[in-house]
């Protein structure tokens, strides 16, 4: 088999748990093998646990879905080991640009900057994407991953979950000690708990097809007001892999969906945009409406809600999946500190707290993008237009256009894990925030700081200018006998004497820049690479209780506090 | 710190400036008037660039309504 492909359909295959006397038990059960759901079976079972996967279906994603995968996104796959067979196959693209009628407003770089392993994004097929992600799975033992398994009954209780599976022999019965649902917009386990999405619908309706054509259009982002082939509405045109252009076009909240899909109607809509002589061969059509809106909490007892199954955004700035692996890359560390017993029950709270959080950005940002491409009401559309036509040439009105707001990783800033932050610090990397990245050589070759962050606590320190192997060995035994061990990491600059084991700076010192670093100065890392503290000095007591609070122990403090006032009272 | 919104006479000529807004609509339609007001209040709020007193505008200026 070839690096660039990897198989699309499976086999059901009965599992012993089926003909069990009594619900077999597990520690953890992940509904959906879509996107979410095997990178978080992946994150698990890189952390030794065990772990169901069920799907209702035996194959991969029919059409396209999903394509722009962001920089974060590749971070967190790069760390469950998928990052380059993704990168390889998808087109990697970071400029694109915006035009109002037949003329080009503005262009845009969104990662102007060099230095970083991953690029801005990438735009890949959620079948191959799922299919790479498979084919990584099926390498883990630990994971067991069971087709044509459908969730027909959950019973959540304080001690467990129990689900029912319909499978092609028959039903059964599956215990759980948590489950996770990644069952997607229109998750089976949230109509299972009776519970209420609530958000907005958009009254406009948009066509979305997935043409094959050998065409020289750059590998952009393309994104029309008012074109000439789409007049009135918006239109969208970007590429992905294997010849295949995604082509997005408003069709207005009258056009009828049934009638819209016909490819008597797709044709004629799609030779107007591309010219009468391109050949082309649709390969998905499909027709939207497109919601905001998230369920009031992400975590049920024993069930928590991650992807499409908690929050669903408009795809204007490619905020759905990409959230959805933010999810994992957040819950999983913690559910894995709980299983082990070595954070308390209360770390997993501050799921919901950082990821609504998240999706409460994704949501306004991808809410602000569709009332620009689809006003609401007269002096919303006169607005729109106004920033269009004084966009040709203002520069202001430029940065008022709004064709999608690209997904960027949430800084969990209010988040109850963080430590407060020290003083003198400037940039971005500031408690709460995602690692940036940058370029760094170890063990004589280059490497990414990424790379040495994650997985487990991480303490980042930017070694003093007296800095010796003992000092250092001293500070990484003194990580190492905390309670979650803190893994050291320590980074020098080029030039210096440098121990085995540590990283070096570059050339431009990019690391020490993006970290606003000063010799001695120390992160603690969280093992979602989110920074929890950071100090000018590393003190061992400080990092201690940074650790304490990251665990969550802080949070149940809070709590028995709360809980003592309110008897109090 | 913001500033807050000048409610004191600014406008030296202020039956000038009252003119040149009336005439630029004399000849447009509502729907271009509405455009029109759309980009002068957009050019305006850029230059002013403090969303305080931006704010503080918007709430004047919906007063009532």
């Amino acid at each position: 088999m070839s690096e660039d492909t990897a198989p699309t359909d499976f086999t059901y295959q009965p599992s012993p748990d089926q003909s069990a006397a009594t619900p077999v038990r597990h520690p953890v059960v992940i509904i959906g093998a879509g996107p979410v759901g095997l990178a978080a079976a992946l994150d698990l079972a890189k952390r030794g646990r065990k772990v169901v996967v069920l799907d209702d279906d035996n194959t991969v994603s029919t059409g396209s879905r999903a394509i722009c995968w962001s920089k974060r996104a590749l971070e967190i796959m790069d760390r469950l080991g998928v990052g380059d067979a993704l990168v390889e196959k998808g087109v990697t693209w970071k400029k694109g640009k915006v035009f109002f009628g037949e003329e080009q407003l503005y262009a845009f770089d969104l990662l102007p900057e060099e230095g970083h392993r991953m690029p801005a994004f990438i735009n890949l097929q959620q079948y191959h994407f799922e299919a790479f992600t498979v084919r990584e799975v099926l390498k883990h033992p630990e994971i067991d991953l069971r087709w044509n398994n459908r969730l027909v009954g959950v019973d959540n209780k304080k001690e467990g979950v129990t689900l029912t599976l319909e499978t092609p022999d028959g039903e059964y019965r599956l215990a759980a000690d948590y489950m996770l649902a990644a069952d997607g917009a229109r998750s089976t386990t949230r109509r299972l708990l009776g519970l209420d999405f609530k958000g907005q619908i958009f009254k406009d309706r948009f066509l979305i097809a997935d043409v094959i054509m050998k065409a020289d259009f750059p590998t952009e982002r393309w994104f029309w007001f008012d074109p000439p082939f789409n007049k009135g509405q918006s239109a969208l045109l970007h590429k992905q892999p294997d010849d295949v252009w995604r082509i997005d076009l408003q069709l207005g909240w009258d056009a009828d969906p049934e009638e819209e899909r016909k490819p008597e109607k797709v044709i004629p809509r799609l030779k107007a945009m591309l010219g009468e002589d391109v050949e082309f061969e649709l390969e998905w059509v499909s027709v939207y409406t497109f919601q905001c809106r998230r369920l009031e909490k992400f975590r049920h007892g024993r069930i928590f809600f991650i992807g499409d199954s908690a929050h669903q955004v408009s795809p204007f700035g490619a905020r759905g999946a990409n959230s959805g692996l933010q999810d994992i890359d957040n819950l999983i560390w913690k559910l894995d500190l709980v299983l082990s017993g070595k954070a308390p029950e209360s770390l997993l709270k501050s799921y919901h707290e950082e990821r609504a959080f998240a999706a409460d950005e994704n949501i306004l940002n991808s809410t602000r993008s569709t009332d620009f491409i689809t006003p609401k009401s007269d002096a919303s559309r006169a607005f729109r237009d106004a920033v269009l036509d004084l966009a040709r040439e203002h520069d202001f009105a430029r940065k008022l256009v709004n064709s999608g707001r690209l997904s960027l990783p949430s800084t969990y800033s209010e988040s109850g894990l963080n430590s407060p932050d020290s003083k003198g610090f400037i940039g971005q990397m500031l408690p709460g925030a995602p690692c940036a990245d940058a370029p760094v050589t170890f063990d004589g070759k280059k490497s990414w700081l990424l790379h040495h962050l994650g997985g487990d606590f991480c303490g980042l320190y930017f070694a003093r200018s007296d800095e010796t192997a003992e000092s250092l060995a001293q500070l990484r035994g003194s990580l190492a006998a905390l309670e979650v061990p803190v893994r050291l990491v320590p980074i020098f600059p080029p030039g210096s004497d440098v121990p085995a084991g540590a990283l070096i700076d570059s050339a431009q010192l990019m690391a020490e820049a993006r970290y606003d670093a000063r010799p001695g100065s120390f992160y603690m890392i969280r093992p979602d690479q989110h920074v929890t503290a950071r100090w000018r000095e590393a003190d061992p007591q400080a990092i201690r209780g940074a650790l304490n609070r990251a665990l969550g122990k802080g949070l149940v403090a809070a709590e028995a506090e709360a809980e003592q006032e309110g008897t109090a009272a | 710190m913001s500033n807050s919104l000048k409610s004191e006479a600014r406008l030296a000529r202020p039956d000038d400036i009252y003119q040149v807004l009336i005439d630029a609509h004399r000849d447009l339609t509502a729907d271009q008037s509405q455009a029109f007001n759309s980009r002068l209040v957009l050019l305006l709020a850029n230059h002013v660039g403090d969303e305080g007193v931006i704010a503080e505008a918007v709430e004047a200026a919906g007063k009532g309504l």
